[in-house]
């Protein structure tokens, strides 16, 4: 499982980049996209629209079904990676290369996970 | 408590992600992905566990009388080694299954029926007998495996002599021995490509598996999953129970008019579906024009007002564009026409196509 280190988690699959300006670049993990299988559309918010933690803020369509991304903070969105809209696969192919959304502004933050306890959650449910 | 095909210990050793479906465990994908095991079959060939599909044999001198007493097709033309589609319906026209029929003699005949109905079909057929007529469900006694792709008949040529091999579509040999395995082997299959299906022991399922997967590797056969076959079968607009039909659909409806004899016997629901040969609502294909992927069940609109609903979609890997199947008003189904779907509360642009999106060249 890869997992870096410099990364923060959540149990609902993303990961959280804190940047230097205080804004947060959020995309999905690995174990996410290997649970979605090939990923062949995204639908991303647009610059401007705010967020809420622990709401959809965007979906992933795999071949074979569709996924609610939630963001883990309120704020809002800075920035949009478009490149993914025309390489949705990118998200298979560098989960971590691949953010989908810089917020800004962010007034709240869920609870986060580290790598290591991102790693226990993900061998609890493993074990479901 | 799922049930487990002859060839799950395969299915788990290649890595296979594993899933319940029509109360049996089976790989979805296997680590190559969707996208690759779809075009493998589209480019190459791939290898399906089919087990979980049902069996059924009608033998006696009035078999043919009670296949045309249960099923909407005309069965009086075939001959020993042909198979056919056929619908089996209810009284008020509603589909109880659809099923492909195998002529192995002129009193016996093997009924391929759909997993998740097997048990509903069993019933249904053996309450409905007639006269002299042995019913047996010998699902549990045969393994199903599926070749299916451009490569397949070079595939299947190293390991069986060509008496072993149909040369039509739709055809069977009975008796066929493919790597020494025994099997019945058919030409059939649910992908739009030429392939072969092969129905054997299940203690020969193993064996016959690992022989073809080795067969094909220099041709790049891989073993492929459900997700493969549901978006192989899509994107081929083959329809599937539950979705393009069922017991609320007729075969009209369903654009299965094909499967359906009306001018021959007598059939259960013939009466019924005779006043609706034109059908108020017709099944159409859907490309998605606009960004999004359509699923099933998701409302057809023109100008605002729904004319349906999808029965199924998907992001098709070979065509590269998402496509659906709807059963809309029978008014609205012009090719080419302009609608929108309405796709998680968001309106998605797209267009009426014609059926089927990927044809073999």
């Amino acid at each position: 499982m890869n997992l870096p280190e410099e990364l923060k988690y959540t149990k609902s699959h993303e990961w959280v980049a804190h940047q230097p300006d205080g804004s947060a670049r959020i995309g999905l993990t690995d174990f996410a996209q290997k649970e979605l299988g090939d990923i062949v559309f995204i639908n991303l918010p647009q610059e401007g629209d705010s967020v809420d933690s622990g709401a959809a803020f965007a979906d992933v369509e795999s071949v074979k079904a569709v996924s609610d991304v939630y963001s883990p903070v309120t704020g809002t969105v800075q920035a949009v990676n478009e490149e993914l809209l025309d390489a949705p696969e990118q998200l298979n192919k560098a989960p971590y290369d691949s953010w989908m959304v810089q917020v800004g502004e962010i007034s709240a933050t869920e609870e986060l996970l580290s790598a290591s306890e991102y790693l226990t959650f993900l061998s609890g449910k493993e074990g479901d | 408590m799922e049930l487990k095909t002859p060839l799950y210990s395969r299915h788990v050793s290649a890595g296979g992600k594993i899933v319940p479906f029509a109360g049996y465990l089976l790989p979805v994908q296997y680590p190559s992905g969707v996208i690759a095991e779809h075009m493998a079959v589209r480019t190459a060939a791939g290898l399906f566990d089919i087990s979980h599909m049902g069996e059924i044999i009608l033998e006696g001198k009035d078999a043919l009388a009670n296949l045309h007493h249960l099923l909407t097709n005309d069965f009086t033309s075939m001959y020993d080694g042909r198979v056919r589609y056929t619908l089996m319906c209810y009284e008020d026209g509603g589909v109880v299954d659809d099923l492909v029929v195998c002529r192995i003699s002129e009193t016996k005949y093997l009924l391929v029926v759909n997993a998740a109905n097997r048990r509903k079909d069993a019933e249904w057929i053996r309450t409905h007998l007639t006269g002299e007529v042995r019913f047996e469900d010998v699902s549990d006694r045969v393994a199903q495996i599926a070749l299916q792709g451009p490569k397949a008949p070079e595939i299947l040529k190293k390991l069986a002599e060509e008496s072993s091999i149909p040369q039509k579509y739709y055809t069977f040999v009975e008796k066929g021995t493919v790597g020494g395995v025994s099997c019945l082997v058919s030409r059939t299959g649910y992908t739009g490509e030429l392939g072969y299906e092969f129905y054997c022991a299940p203690q020969d399922a193993e064996r016959l598996w690992d022989l073809l997967l080795e067969a094909g590797k220099e041709y790049g056969l891989i073993p492929c999953g459900l997700g493969a076959r549901d978006t192989l079968r899509l994107e081929a607009a083959m329809p599937l129970y539950g979705h393009e039909m069922d017991e609320t659909v007729n075969p009209f409806e369903a654009g299965l008019s094909f499967g359906v004899k009306m001018d021959s016997h007598d059939f259960i629901g013939k009466e019924v579906l005779s006043k609706k040969m034109n059908p108020s609502r017709v099944r159409i294909g859907l490309t998605v024009t606009g960004r999004g992927i359509a699923r099933g069940g998701e409302p057809v609109l023109t100008n605002g007002s729904e004319i349906g609903k999808t029965t199924s979609g998907t992001f098709c890997p070979y065509l590269k564009e998402a496509v659906a199947m709807a059963l809309v008003d029978s008014s609205q189904t012009k090719v080419g026409a302009e609608v929108e779907l309405e796709i998680r509360g968001r309106c998605v642009a797209a267009k009426i196509t014609a059926l089927p999106f990927y044809k073999r060249s």
